[in-house]
């Protein structure tokens, strides 16, 4: 065995921390700009005399899809530079979490602002009086893409900065977890609200007078679609603040680990199904305005049922936090509830998506063909129930593993 | 032969039952992500395809739930090897 000093356990977190951040962070942002360079290029070749204008708007769209890097940036130069006054193994975990919160979270909206930048660029080329208000719209648009890494932000500062009295293992771990759940739960929310505010800006090109049906449609469907970030949110101020009281340090470290891992992880599927719905209805009503009633109406039916595996993960969550465990001596009961979450979290990617897709087809051919909404919807409502089942297999086994072994 | 940890004390049959516990989870959770996609496309292409041709709604209908049932299939698979894994290895 060999021990090591709080001070020098402090660094090697803030520093892994660092590193995770800024690797993770910096992927997202410079997918997204990539995307949108690529299609500012497709645009160009499309009208060269706006080459200008449609750089301009690549430009202002890929500042944007910075930012979720530059938080990372800002959050990584932190760690590496900060000194706790009291070294512990808390400090440690949030460090570590802090590092892996932001570098997570920034990956989703880096890569959803890109696609308003990108359709923004073809929508010029093809639309050259509407530059301005297309650029507008583009802001918006990923200004909420954005939200997951701010919601990140804040998460992983509070983790860096404040002083949480209480240095125990338990809380090491809860800290650890609320930085995890954060940094995953940020990813398909971020990713997701990219497709309403790409199709928007390239609705706006095709049906000018749409401008703001499509522009509340998208800002409904986008904030629906951050929920599961809000959902991961939630679960990491419970870990950071909820006073658990004197549980035992064996199994219940695991069982906060799975609460973390399982809504951070759910929130990934179910984030971006959403978001492919509002991409879907965004696209829908640029074609057909008259259709907006039951597009967004579909919309919100099919991001509901989207969101239902997030759900099952939150539920698995709040029962591995605020069930009591037994103390033990043995490592398989702590097995038992991490493996709970990482079933539940992992389970709900799948059917977060499918539903999504299923309600993407089903709005698109709304907009098409409205006189037979009522028969869409339904096929809609079965096709999402037979892919919902994978997730219900996961919340039986999630649950057989904290209630019956 | 007991190794102790600080708080903790870890025996072979102990470490095989957490083994099978992790196992558990890895086989239902990532055994979920193929089925809930693939019936999710299947669902999503069964919905276009009524948009475009109402009339063989019932038809369609049934493809779709026979195909999603064969997706469905591994994530049973899954199933069973959890429970496998939990109740009777």
């Amino acid at each position: 065995m060999f021990e090591i000093d709080p001070q020098s356990l402090v660094k090697m977190a803030a520093y892994t921390g660092g590193g995770l951040a800024i690797g993770f962070g910096a992927i997202g942002a410079a997918l997204g700009e990539g995307y949108a360079a690529a299609q500012a290029d497709m645009a160009i070749s499309e009208n060269p005399k706006m080459a200008g204008e449609i750089t301009r708007n690549m430009l202002v769209g890929q500042a944007v899809a910075e930012s979720a890097g530059i938080f990372a940036l800002v959050v990584a130069i932190l760690l590496l530079f900060f000194n706790v006054a009291n070294p512990n193994l808390a400090n440690a975990a949030s460090l570590l979490g802090a590092g892996l919160c932001m570098g997570l979270g920034a990956l989703g909206s880096g890569i959803g602002s890109g696609m308003p930048a990108a359709e923004t660029c073809r929508a010029v080329a093809r639309q050259p009086r509407l530059s301005n208000r297309l650029l507008t719209v583009m802001l918006i648009g990923s200004a909420v893409c954005q939200t997951p890494a701010i919601l990140s932000m804040v998460i992983s500062l509070m983790l860096i900065f404040l002083n949480y009295g209480d240095a125990s293992a338990i809380k090491a771990a809860a800290l650890l977890g609320a930085g995890l759940c954060m940094g995953f739960g940020g990813i398909g929310s971020g990713a997701g609200s990219g497709h309403p505010a790409g199709e928007t800006c390239k609705g706006i090109a095709r049906q000018p007078g749409a401008q703001s049906l499509l522009t509340t449609n998208m800002l409904i469907g986008a904030a629906v679609c951050q929920t599961p970030a809000i959902f991961a949110m939630v679960v990491s101020l419970m870990l950071m603040f909820v006073n658990f009281g004197d549980v035992p340090l064996n199994p219940t470290w695991a069982a906060f680990m799975g609460a973390a891992l399982s809504t951070g992880l759910a929130a990934i599927g179910s984030g971006y199904g959403g978001g492919m719905v509002a991409g879907a209805s965004c696209e829908g009503i640029a074609r057909q305005p008259r259709a907006v009633g039951n597009v967004t109406t579909t919309m919100l039916v099919g991001q509901a049922v989207a969101q239902t595996p997030c759900i099952f993960g939150l539920l698995i969550s709040f029962v591995l936090m605020f069930k009591m465990f037994p103390e033990t001596a043995a490592l398989s009961p702590s097995m038992a509830l991490l493996s709970a979450g990482i079933c539940m979290g992992f389970g709900a990617i799948g059917p977060g998506l499918g539903n999504g897709m299923t309600a993407e087809g089903a709005v698109r051919w709304i907009a098409r063909n409205e006189e037979d909404t009522g028969l869409l919807m339904r096929i809609m409502l079965v096709g999402q129930a037979v892919s919902q089942s994978t997730a219900i297999y996961a919340m039986v086994i999630s649950l057989v593993l904290i209630f019956v072994i | 032969m007991p190794v102790t940890g600080t708080e903790m004390l870890i025996t072979g049959a102990d470490l095989v039952k957490a083994a099978a516990f992790i196992g558990a989870g890895i086989s239902m959770g990532l055994g979920a992500i193929g089925p809930g996609v693939g019936e999710g496309m299947a669902a999503a292409k069964a919905c276009e395809a009524i948009g475009r041709n109402p009339r063989e709604a019932a038809l369609l209908t049934r493809t779709m739930l026979v195909g999603q049932a064969v997706s469905e299939s591994t994530g049973i698979y899954s199933l069973v090897i959890s429970l496998l894994l939990l109740f009777v290895v």
